[in-house]
């Protein structure tokens, strides 16, 4: 069912310099060359009936209801498949038309149930609107004959061979197949704009019908439950089941999705302050009308009964939590890092702030850090994904953040994916390279795992340089030796764009025959002739565009790797322009605006060092306070710190580091170190089991503000519901900070992005106005680019000139030797989301209920370990106990999990080895040994004991007089 | 904080820099990153061990930890 805001124009835009103009029913339009004739009578405000076209889709002319007739051609041509044409003189409404239109809705009706009163699509249904536009009154045919409606034959008892059972096993929509008109929609919708190709149309003629796979239910079938089937069906056949248990909504609003980095825009359908559905929004300038399971369906969570409403405190972790009014709790909390910081000193608290919080959020907790507490410490989470993607472009290009739009993919010739998976990471935008790639773009893939798109439906990898984890500066470096010493630099672009002297070292540099592909083999594990006939391609189209991952940032070397894929794409031209660039894959969905917003310790908001005196006077002036210029602890540090009882106090905003971050066991340590932790989340998770005051958090649903996702778009986040807790969250920081003695005087998160846009260069011209108006806004914003900046560096770098580095291949010392002789790395799946604190709250378990270790079968074998056995993974930092799933999708010598769930333990393994720049651990590489075991680990004992202990401190949660 | 930590991670900022052609360019590389990322008591700490010998540092490494300033303690 398409959203109930959305206007379909039938048949998709079409670009062209070239205007046409032309008649229709009196009507002069114009519109560009190539449209069709529906399309032109849409924009003109004249409704051709139809049921198999809608805007999402190409025209595929099956239904025949969209007839028309054209002034010197012959019969009815279907207005949905015909381009319009100079002078053209169309006629949508006559008698002849009208009759044949009814002849056709009268064939459609005849095999569809007519219980319309009692249907969910009711009140927004294709078929009954077409029923009505084209006046149907009667239907001569009856049920008696063939009929897929009813399961028994009418008046006969005996069952009907043509009635489907209605399917139900996808969590979140029903598939009724007595109700289908066999337009194929849905089948185009998945192939076209999901990509997935999960439906199909069997048989023929009244034969025919729509089926998942080779007739599976849905759940069973490939079906990645992206819903774009289900917003595509204009009958009930298909639909929400959300629909169905509440009915139709009534109003809804723009905003956007808080899960991955692709951030796609989201009409919210409402029924008052209860969400009805999610709609993918057609104008949506990242997603363009599509979304993936997560934001379409898993939002379950913002209501899940586990959400924390009221403050809480307590003195020490061993106490029952007291439910307190928020401004006892922002009193205690405030006393508390007084206290410290008076005992311990100035630099003895911190904060850190979420990706998955808002902008202005983001920005009220550095400000109270750097303005209240009068240090520097403060960091996010963005230190364990994409700091390196910071550090490393920022020194080479000039500017954190990726060089280009989503859409950019589209002028691809060949895709470069480096440690990423993008069909479970950022699935909107997978889709979106998929049919690029379909079109006929190469591909290569250099990931240890054989992920989904290195073989999928009329999609094949170039090349899959299938590499030990752990060598991606060796991979690259070999590359570009290839392109070095087989003459593939692009001497105009590097001479007119780069830094020469830098490009000149580097040149020498990888052109040592140390580097070159065969003498990398034995480390990288990838044949050098699979490396050369890679690097040949792709230096050798017109457009090769990179786009990575956390395979790239989550190792020792991720800053280097991220500076030698820079490199690359500088001495192969290709930066600056579509169909190119650097493209660092963020994972959660205000990574990239959580960093532009000031949280790292080291850099106040647009990334400018807090040394520089001419930045920092400018926050000085505006926010009337001395700031420190000596950079801050980074989250590791804290840790550490923290062991060694100078770091006291922590203010958490929306992130679980006790479960996100690694070597758990020092995590939890330190944390237990401290006498101050504050944690604002919507539910007790992990680490909020280690604090002390409890400030609940709202889901996006509940707030306004702004996320920016990996293409640097700012889209808005708009309230459709009142927050659970009565206060929002930048509130709530504001009120600390207030309390602390610092004042903070916003009424609506509008004014702190206006405060940014004052302070930070980039953001200039940003304010929630322009988004509203404008939909969204890519930064740099500003009077050089007063509608935002879709590419970058297309003229010249935001440095200047482009520098090169060298990139000396460092091997990790996580080693792997005879105890520990397997590598583990980690990765995500598209049902869940991170920690999985909210995708655990919702249905999406049906897809995965548990992190599994995936194995080898030969590695598996050695070891006795037979599919769905518990394995005990034992690494230098800790060992869990976790499921054996075996698959060739790792090589030998691999295992590899996901981290989605505490009880797993992922992070008890990975260990303290960071990024020698950044210190974002090195998740994706620890040696490990593998054992048959038949119980869970000791870890997991305590984990359980504890966290049982947690929920029990809960529910005994007393509550304050004053808050009753 | 854990010394041995503060050295394994100036030795892998050391690690990178190793790469650049000259001894003076490695060491300029390794101060910058150490001025610029690292927080006032971690480099307190790393330069009293580089002064008390730092043997366990690297040789530019330790050259480079030498070099910084050290801001007083607040
Ligand atoms: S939900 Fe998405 S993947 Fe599943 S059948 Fe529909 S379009 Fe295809
Ligand atoms: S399920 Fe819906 S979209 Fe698919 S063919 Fe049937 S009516 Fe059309
Ligand atoms: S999780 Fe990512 S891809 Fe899925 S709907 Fe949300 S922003 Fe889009
Ligand atoms: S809408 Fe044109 S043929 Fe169906």
């Amino acid at each position: 069912m398409r959203s109930i805001a959305e206007n379909d124009l039938g048949t998709p835009a079409r670009e062209s310099a070239k205007q046409v103009t032309l008649i229709i029913d009196g009507r002069s339009v114009s519109v560009p060359e190539g449209t069709s004739v529906m399309r032109a009578a849409a924009l003109a405000d004249l409704k051709i009936p139809k049921l198999c076209a809608t805007d999402q889709l190409e025209a595929f002319g099956s239904c025949r209801l969209c007839l028309v007739q054209i002034e010197g051609m012959k019969g009815y041509p279907a207005s949905c498949t015909t381009p319009v044409a100079e002078g053209m003189k169309v006629t949508t409404q006559n008698g002849k038309l009208a009759q044949l239109r009814r002849g056709v809705m009268e064939l459609y009706i005849s095999d569809h149930p007519l219980d319309c009163l009692t249907c969910p699509a009711n009140g927004h249904c294709e078929l009954q609107d077409m029923a009505g536009a084209v006046g149907l009154r009667e239907v001569r045919y009856g049920y008696e004959g063939d009929n897929h409606v009813h399961k028994y034959v009418p008046g006969k008892g005996e069952a009907n061979p043509r009635f489907v059972a209605k399917d139900e096993s996808n969590p979140y929509f029903t598939f009724d197949p007595s109700k289908c008109i066999v337009c194929s929609r849905c089948v185009r919708a998945c192939d076209e704009q999901q990509g997935t190709l999960a439906l199909t149309i069997q048989g023929r003629g009244f034969d025919s019908k729509v089926s998942a796979s080779v007739a599976e239910s849905f759940l069973e079938s490939e079906c990645v439950s992206c819903g774009a089937c289900v917003q595509a069906c204009p009958t009930a056949t298909l639909t929400e089941k959300s629909v169905i248990a509440k009915g139709q909504a009534e109003h809804s609003e723009i905003t956007t999705c808080a899960y991955c980095g692709v951030g796609c825009s989201f009409r919210a359908e409402m029924r008052g302050e209860e969400i009805i559905r999610m709609v993918p929004n057609k104008d949506g300038h990242a997603n363009h009308g599509h979304s993936c399971v997560k934001g379409r369906f898993a939002i379950g969570y913002a209501t899940h009964k586990d959400r924390i409403t009221k403050p809480m405190i307590r003195a020490k972790i061993s106490d029952p939590w007291r439910e307190v009014s928020w401004d006892d709790a922002i009193a205690y909390a405030a006393s508390e890092f007084k206290r410290i910081q008076g005992q311990y000193g100035r630099d003895s608290v911190g904060a850190i702030t979420s990706s998955r919080c808002t902008n202005e959020e983001v920005y009220v907790v550095q400000k109270l850090v750097r303005a209240a507490f009068g240090n520097n410490n403060v960091d996010t989470c963005a230190r364990v994904c994409h700091s390196p993607t910071g550090y490393g472009l920022k020194q080479t290009l000039g500017e954190s953040a990726g060089t280009q739009t989503f859409d950019s993919v589209m002028k691809a010739d060949v895709i470069m994916v480096i440690g990423a998976n993008p069909t479970d990471g950022h699935p909107v935008f997978a889709s979106q390279m998929k049919r690029r790639l379909r079109q006929g773009a190469r591909l290569i893939v250099a990931d240890p795992r054989r992920i989904d798109l290195v073989r999928t439906p009329h999609i094949e990898a170039a090349h899959h340089l299938s590499l030990r984890p752990g060598t991606n500066v060796a991979l690259i470096n070999s590359i570009a030796h290839v392109v070095v010493t087989e003459g593939f630099v692009n001497e105009d672009f590097v001479r007119a764009r780069c830094d020469l002297a830098s490009f000149d070292k580097w040149r020498i540099f990888v052109s040592q025959e140390r580097h070159s592909p065969e003498a990398m083999q034995d480390v990288t594990g990838v044949p050098a002739a699979e490396v050369r006939a890679a690097a040949r391609l792709f230096a050798s189209v017109p457009n090769a565009a990179i786009y990575y991952g956390l395979g790239v940032t989550e190792h020792s070397q991720g800053s280097t790797m991220v500076m030698g894929i820079a490199n690359l794409a500088m001495a192969t031209g290709n930066v600056g322009r579509e169909g190119v660039g650097v493209n660092p894959l963020r994972g959660q969905n205000n990574v990239q605006g959580s960093c532009d917003m000031g949280s790292f310790p080291h850099e106040l908001p647009g990334y400018r060092h807090v040394s520089d005196d001419v930045a920092r006077g400018a926050f000085e002036a505006e926010w009337n306070v001395k700031l420190s210029p000596e950079q801050g602890l980074r989250i590791p540090n804290m840790f550490e710190a923290a062991l060694d009882g100078e770091f006291k106090g922590l203010y958490v905003q929306g992130e679980d580091i006790a479960q996100s971050d690694p070597n758990t066991q020092h995590v939890t340590a330190s944390l237990s170190a401290m006498e101050c932790i504050v944690v604002q989340d919507l539910f007790l998770n992990e680490t909020a089991k280690f604090a002390h005051v409890f400030l609940p958090g709202s889901s996006f649903l509940e707030k306004d503000g702004t996320f920016t996702n990996a293409e640097r778009r700012i889209s808005r986040v708009r309230k459709v519901m009142s927050p659970k807790s009565g206060v929002g969250e930048w509130e709530a920081t504001q009120k600390l900070a207030n309390a602390l003695g610092y004042p903070m005087n916003y009424t609506h998160p509008s004014e702190i992005m206006d405060e940014i846009a004052r302070l930070t260069p980039t953001f200039h011209g940003v304010s929630f106005d322009k988004i509203d108006r404008l939909g969204s806004v890519q930064w740099p914003c500003n009077d050089a680019a007063p509608e935002g900046t879709p590419l970058m560096h297309v003229d010249a770098f935001v440095r200047g000139k482009g520098r090169f580095l060298v990139t000396e291949y460092v091997p990790t010392t996580e080693k792997v030797n005879a105890k520990y002789p397997l590598i583990l790395t980690t990765g995500r799946i598209l049902s869940q989301y991170n920690v999985g604190a909210q995708t655990r709250r919702t249905e999406n378990l049906a897809w995965h209920s548990e992190d599994r270790m995936e194995i080898h079968p030969h590695d598996a074998e050695v070891r006795g370990v037979v599919e769905g056995d518990w394995v005990g993974v034992t690494s230098r930092a800790g060992d869990t106990v976790m499921r054996a799933h075996l698959t060739d999708r790792v090589q030998a010598g691999v295992v590899y999990t996901t981290f989605h769930h505490p009880f797993s333990g992922a992070n008890v393994i990975t260990t303290d080895n960071s990024d020698w720049a950044t210190n974002c651990p090195e998740y994706k590489v620890t040696a490990v040994e593998v054992t048959r075991v038949s119980q869970p680990s000791e870890w997991q004992k305590r984990y359980r004991e504890f966290s049982d202990r947690q929920q029990e401190l809960l529910r005994a949660a007393v509550t304050d007089v004053s808050v009753k | 904080m854990n010394l041995e930590r503060l050295v394994i991670m100036a030795n892998d900022i050391g690690g990178f820099f190793g790469g650049e052609p000259t001894a003076e360019e490695r060491i300029a590389g390794v101060s910058n990153h150490l001025a610029k990322f690292w927080d006032p008591r971690m480099r307190r700490q790393i330069v009293a061990y580089a002064r008390e010998g730092g043997a366990d540092l690297s040789d530019h490494v330790r050259a480079a930890v030498l070099r910084l300033d050290v801001p007083p303690k607040t």
